[in-house]
């Protein structure tokens, strides 16, 4: 019994984002640095989503448009624009996103799997929602948004 | 022992001038005649025997001053070399190579069995003087009583009277400097009972003696003399190089608080050389000790001898700095910016001054990173040699393209591999001398081994002209082990099926030998290449030989590129694929067959549009255009840029795993204001 409840009370920390008028969140020890906007060298042949490549302490990091990774429609950037810098099975990519100043607990007894459709992003991407007192946060599934393969493919048949 | 902090010194240095005796050993076993060598191997011997002397390494003197003795037979015309000799003089290498292993993990020297080499030096040296008389090696081999010996722990009985107790590495120094017609004198000198300063006088006398030359022993030693450790006597023995015997007395006089000072001709004791025991070390080393070099005559220094300064430094401190220089770029591109608006001119000149100092400095440390693959190579001609000798086959090896730089993290890891390559090469490939003669072939086969910086790559290739790689037999074995299907066999490329060699438990060759042949060797070589983003692919002929190709990743290796700017981004471009930089008029390009071309040394080469393959807009159309014109082999092509930013070093890195097979982009690399810019793979557009 008590296992139980020890069980329903662990937390993840995560970082929080957004996107539009939605929240997601993004577990912290897969956050690597939160950047301001920065010049990115753009690489030619990519998907849209792919932005380009930028200098980050030394190494040369892919950045992301994650609204357009979601098929969202893109916003221009602002100072609020961050770049979450995250490191997922080796890889580090900068995800864009509209703003990023965020830090909470979520209990894991508040995650529920994710509908098909949140916010115009697939499910594939989500690895569920959790439901806090008065907001709602859309925690990513960074294995499926940064899919190396997906990207050479699609670089492939843009050539 | 108090001299920790020259440990890492000795071993570094040791390390080098191992490296050197076996470099020179083998240009001697080419060139028996070749003096220089000889003088490099003397000297490389002569150095460490004066190290590890100083350090107390003792097992590590006897080895090398028997060689010396060896050496210096050969040196003087007394002995002529052998292939005995060569087996010997290696081994003596290999020894000393294990001692210092010993020494480097802090074991017991004494562990390490000496006598079969030494016994071997023995022999070498005993074998002429039979001949000739021993009295010009007298000398020589008075000295090596000490290896003899084996445990050198002669007690030391002449040390009653005026005769010094010298070690045998000073021994031979002294011994030494008067065959070449030095003086060596022995001073004693005798503070005033009431010097106060004690260690400042010493320090003086000690002092005033190098005017003179060079001292080969001071009691007691220098360390603790300067720490005032004595008693009222002084004793210092010294190779005179200039002035007389009274000269050196009357200086010694000039120096106050001395009561008595006395200067007399040193002759060696004439019993058998007593060594001083190695637990009756002479104090701490004195710095003045440890360079024998100026007592060694520096005449005919060798064109190979590099220089022995080096630092080592933790790969990961230099991660650490470049990522910290990194960031430093981008804040000084920020205050730039800053100091554009505040229009302030001081400011602005400051921060030029600093924006070209940090570019230095980046390259610099960018630079520091990279290793010539040397490094590895240095010893593969030694492994070769003896493994041709091992297995009874002839090779000439030959190494080309050594200073290729080569990032230290890759570096590390390709040691393993070109080992297996190599002696796959030598053990598989080559055929043997009998074989070689009966298919027409010269007896001596070939073995390769090059490195060069090419299409974005690093790639180092083992070839040699051996049998090659017997297809039939690959599909066969391949088939035995289930890895294909004969008939989808029959189909492959000879690309595919020399693949198949790289499979986990595959090994052609039926008799397992000691060399290589158990079948772990070459998929090793593929996953521990693959593991530093490499990949290895073989080019066989049958009878005429095998190439094993490497191709190394371009993450921070260092590479010369053209800089050129279109539509506003910057791209970099290998200089080794640019051919030459023109003008051309529009009217010049044509159309041919929806492609457009340009004229170019009376051919017709395409002209590769990148505004539409990198989808970049341009501002106008102009009458006269800048042109990169690359090539690959005697492909061609060209294309149009809007400027010429000039040519600078640049570090390859890659676009991260994300970002894998851009086409196109060979990576990218950090510019000195912190921008990234691309590297154009100009082989995509040359592509068959």
């Amino acid at each position: 019994m008590e296992e139980e409840v020890r069980e329903l009370d662990r937390e993840v920390k995560v970082i929080v984002f957004q996107l539009g008028s939605e929240e997601y969140g993004v577990e912290v020890y897969q956050v690597l640095s939160i950047e301001r906007m920065q010049k990115i060298t753009r690489v030619p042949r990519t998907p849209a989503f792919v932005k380009g490549v930028i200098n980050l302490r030394g190494v040369v990091t892919p950045v992301i448009d994650l609204r357009a990774r979601f098929g969202l429609p893109e916003a221009e950037y602002t100072d609020d624009t961050r770049i979450v810098v995250v490191g997922v099975n080796d890889m580090e990519v900068g995800l864009i996103v509209d703003a990023a100043n965020d830090v909470i607990d979520v209990p894991l007894s508040r995650i529920d799997p994710p509908p098909a459709v949140v916010g115009g992003v697939k499910a594939d991407y989500l690895r569920g929602v959790a439901k806090l007192e008065d907001r709602l946060l859309v925690l990513l599934n960074l294995d499926r948004v940064l899919n190396a393969q997906e990207v050479a493919q699609l670089s492939a048949m843009s050539w | 022992m108090e001299n920790n902090q020259y440990l890492d010194m000795f071993i570094e240095e040791t390390k080098e001038h191992l490296q050197q005796l076996n470099e020179q050993l083998l240009v001697l076993e080419r060139d028996p005649a070749d003096h220089d060598a000889i003088h490099a191997v003397f000297r490389s011997a002569h150095t460490i025997k004066g190290m590890a002397a100083t350090m107390g390494f003792e097992p590590m003197v006897w080895v090398t001053h028997d060689m010396e003795n060896v050496l210096d037979a050969i040196r003087n015309g007394r002995a002529r070399i052998t292939p005995d000799h060569m087996d010997v003089l290696f081994k003596a290498v290999d020894l000393l190579e294990a001692q210092l292993a010993a020494v480097e993990e802090g074991a017991d020297l004494a562990e390490i069995r000496t006598d079969e080499v030494v016994q071997g030096l023995k022999r070498l040296i005993e074998a002429p003087r039979s001949g000739e008389g021993g009295t010009v090696l007298a000398s020589g081999t008075n000295a090596s009583v000490p290896a003899s010996s084996g445990s050198g722990s002669v007690p030391a009985e002449s040390a009653a009277g005026p005769a010094f107790v010298l070690d045998a590495y000073q021994q031979s120094v002294a011994d030494e400097a008067k065959r070449e017609g030095f003086g060596v004198v022995q001073i004693a000198v005798r503070l005033d009972e009431g010097c106060v300063l004690k260690a400042a006088r010493a320090y003086m006398v000690v002092d005033a003696c190098e005017q003179f030359g060079e001292l080969v022993k001071v009691e007691p030693a220098v360390e603790e003399l300067e720490q005032g450790n004595l008693d009222l006597d002084i004793r210092l023995l010294l190779i005179m190089k200039q002035g007389t015997p009274e000269a050196v007395r009357r200086a010694l006089l000039g120096i106050s608080e001395i009561r008595e000072v006395t200067v007399e001709p040193w002759t060696r004791p004439a019993s058998p050389e007593p060594s001083s025991p190695p637990g009756h070390a002479p104090g701490p080393p004195s710095i003045r000790e440890k360079f024998p070099a100026k007592t060694e005559p520096a005449k005919e220094p060798s064109p190979n001898h590099r220089s022995l300064k080096s630092v080592r430094v933790d790969i990961e401190r230099l991660d650490v700095l470049m990522n910290l220089f990194s960031e430093l770029v981008i804040d000084r591109t920020r205050i730039e910016e800053l100091a554009k608006h505040s229009g302030h001119q001081d400011l602005l000149t400051t921060v030029e001054h600093m924006a070209r100092i940090s570019s230095d400095l980046q390259n610099l440390v960018m630079t520091i990173r990279m290793v010539p693959v040397d490094t590895v190579f240095n010893r593969f001609p030694r492994m070769v040699r003896d493994l041709a000798r091992e297995l009874g086959k002839k090779v000439d090896f030959t190494v080309r393209g050594g200073d290729t730089g080569l990032d230290r993290t890759v570096i590390d890891e390709i040691g393993d591999p070109l080992v297996h390559l190599l002696r796959n090469a030598v053990d598989h490939g080559l055929e043997s001398p009998e074989e070689r003669r009966a298919l027409g072939k010269p007896e001596t086969g070939r073995v390769e081994l090059v490195a060069y910086h090419s299409g974005n790559h690093v790639f180092i290739e083992v070839s040699d002209d051996g049998r090659g790689v017997d297809r039939e037999k690959v599909i066969q074995k391949a088939v035995e082990r289930g890895l294909v299907e004969r008939s989808e066999a029959q189909a492959m490329t000879d690309g595919q099926v020399f693949d198949l060699l790289f499979q986990p438990g595959f090994s052609t060759k039926d008799v397992v030998s000691d060399v290589s042949g158990r079948g772990v060797g070459l998929d090793v070589v593929k996953s521990k290449l693959e593991q530093v983003g490499g990949k290895v692919q073989v080019e066989s002929k049958p009878g005429q030989g095998t190439k094993w190709i490497i191709q190394l990743p371009l993450t921070l290796s260092i590479i010369q590129a053209m800089l050129v700017s279109l539509a506003g981004e910057k791209y970099a471009v290998p200089l080794h694929s640019i051919v030459e930089t023109a003008v051309i008029h529009r009217q010049e390009i044509r159309d041919l067959h929806g492609q457009q071309v340009i004229p170019f040394r009376g051919r017709v080469i395409p002209l590769i549009d990148l505004e539409r393959l990198y989808e970049l807009h341009r501002d106008g159309i102009r009458e006269e255009e800048n042109v990169l014109i690359v090539r690959r082999g005697e492909r061609f092509a060209a294309f149009i840029v809007d400027e010429f930013l000039g040519q600078q070093e640049i570090v390859l890195k890659s676009l991260g795993r994300y970002l894998q097979q851009v086409f196109s982009i060979a990576g990218a690399t950090v510019l000195g204001d912190g921008q990234v810019a691309l590297i154009i793979d100009c082989n995509a557009f040359l592509a068959a």
